[in-house]
């Protein structure tokens, strides 16, 4: 990733970048609900999860209602869904359709650009979660949050953390025709073996073993912690270490791999 | 703007693992002019326009676009800058307007967005999605956005692929009401017709290195042979000479000596497309 700064007219003018940056923010908000694909795989697909799962899960998991605990898992599931999986994919298609490209030819510093990218990610991300969660209190009885102080400070971490991670996959997928192929089969293992979908104490030991070096585990047991028990970020320093690691690893990948060309010609 | 080159190139050279896809090119630019940038695929042209476009560095030789080298600008000189890249789609869900709209926000002192909608001929398509374009319009569209910054210097890559030939004349009218607004206009095109029409100069690339500058009258002029045809006998006969009048005064002299017509008969002087047929493929 070559830096361009911004122009100098413009940090002369003062203000200009953060004029760009909320310009740039409308436009990515505008392409994200505008088309019928992300909207609805990236938005609708982590509630209507939980609205599957809620149906067929009733009384408790490990002492906790069932509910809630789903809910923590699909908050999880939500935060690789929309912020590495919706991410990545989008950032192919764009860089292998030429969009990418053909804005490196504008003044708009590609700085500003992955900062709206990744703002725009995490705005859709919140809704996605508000949504979630007031269906779980609406229709399932969900008890809501121990400490909502503690839960949103994780999800952001999280949604964070997995942004870099997209931005990393998105470097290292070749084709936008793999693209949507390549993510699902990180994603969904991922979810699976980190316990979005459920309880993973009866899981197989090798199974175990690899939920244990996967980020989603880690944020996993943050939001449960957070949203069962009130307990802070501070609470569980060696879960947010693993995250914030993964989410630095994909950043480092992206700074060495990313380019706004496409791979293919 | 003082006289100075809007594009200056020497000495450029750049090589992909060992392959020197250019070696050693030399030209300039002028303000205000078309500059036809010609050659076969895999000759240069690509990676010189993309040195050009900031978006390759070069292995060695100088570069300046409007002063600026594009490789080691801030990105301040692209708000100078409009481009039509050979292959780029524009985001499919949006409308001609908010495409517009969309990269007229990039830049300082952008143009009216209707004005520059109905300078491409989009005028009644303002409001339609982009994907429901036909592929000549969304080179208009590609036209439009390169167009709403307000740049001193347009490249285009290929600009009429695709176009029916009534498309790629309204499209020659843009290229020409863009030159008498006093743009400079950098065009790769393999239409060599086009290239005839349009450019003021052009340059020939072969093989990584410029065979051939100047306008096109130039070029055709350097190769002062006419193409005489007609048929005689039921067969298509070609003679191509550099003394057309000697050689049609002895044909007309003994067809009618002989008594009889020379059908289908015709001079031709050499397009830019002969000349340029001729420069790459010949051991010049």
């Amino acid at each position: 990733m070559r830096g361009h700064g911004p122009g100098e007219q413009r940090a002369a003018s003062g203000g200009g970048n953060v004029t760009l940056l909320w310009h740039e923010l409308r436009n990515q908000q505008l392409l994200f609900w505008r088309n019928r694909e992300s909207a609805v795989f990236i938005f609708v697909f982590p509630p209507m999860l939980f609205l599957l799962l809620g149906a067929v899960y009733d009384g408790e998991i490990d002492g906790e209602p069932a509910v809630d605990r789903l809910l923590v898992g699909i908050m999880g599931y939500g935060c690789a869904n929309t912020a590495l999986a919706g991410l990545a994919i989008t950032l192919v298609v764009r860089r292998e359709g030429g969009i990418l490209k053909r804005l490196r030819a504008t003044p708009l510093p590609p700085a500003t650009y992955l900062t709206a990218v990744l703002v725009s990610t995490l705005i859709v991300f919140c809704l996605q979660m508000a949504v979630t969660i007031a269906l779980g209190m609406l229709l399932y009885g969900a008890h809501g949050a121990e400490s909502w102080a503690a839960l949103v400070p994780v999800l952001l971490l999280g949604a964070a953390a997995f942004a870099g991670m997209g931005i990393g996959l998105a470097a290292l997928i070749r084709s936008d025709e793999g693209a949507s192929a390549v993510v699902n089969l990180v994603v969904l293992p991922m979810a699976f073996l980190s316990g979005s979908f459920g309880p993973t104490a009866d899981y197989p030991d090798v199974l175990q073993a690899i939920a244990d070096v996967l980020p989603l585990t880690y944020l996993i047991r943050l939001v449960q912690a957070a949203y069962l028990h009130g307990e802070s970020l501070a609470h569980d320093m060696g879960a947010v270490a693993v995250v914030v690691a993964w989410g630095l690893a994909g950043l480092a990948v992206a700074v060495r791999r990313f380019g706004w060309q496409p791979r293919e010609r | 703007m003082s006289g100075a080159p809007a594009i200056l190139v020497r000495g450029l050279r750049k090589s992909y693992d060992g392959n020197e896809a250019v070696r050693g090119i030399d030209f300039d630019v002028l303000p205000g002019e078309v500059f036809g940038l010609l050659g076969p695929n895999g000759a240069g042209k690509t990676t010189t326009v993309e040195i050009l476009e900031g978006y390759r560095q070069r292995d060695a030789g100088e570069v300046r676009v409007l002063g600026v080298d594009p490789w080691r600008s801030d990105g301040s000189h692209r708000e100078r800058i409009g481009v039509v890249l050979q292959h780029s789609e524009l985001p499919p869900a949006l409308s001609v307007r908010e495409v517009h709209r969309m990269f007229a926000g990039y830049y300082l002192h952008p143009r009216d967005i209707d004005e520059v909608i109905e300078l491409v001929g989009l005028a009644d398509k303002t409001e339609e999605r982009v994907k429901t374009l036909s592929g000549g319009q969304k080179r208009r569209l590609d036209l439009g956005v390169a167009l709403v910054g307000d740049p001193e210097l347009v490249f285009l890559d290929e600009p009429t692929t695709g176009f029916d030939p009534a498309a790629r004349r309204t499209a020659w009218d843009l290229v020409r009401s863009l030159r008498s607004l006093g743009k400079t206009i950098v065009l790769t095109t393999h239409y060599l017709d086009e290239a005839q029409q349009l450019a003021d100069r052009v340059a020939v690339i072969r093989e990584g290195s410029l065979v051939r500058i100047g306008t096109p009258s130039e070029l055709i002029g350097a190769t002062p042979k006419v193409e005489i045809r007609y048929r005689a006998h039921g067969r298509e006969m070609v003679v191509t000479t550099g003394e057309p009048t000697r050689v049609l005064a002895e044909l007309t002299s003994r067809a009618i000596a002989e008594g009889r017509e020379l059908e289908a008969l015709e001079v031709r002087r050499p397009t830019l497309e002969d000349v340029y047929l001729e420069l790459v493929d010949g051991d010049e």
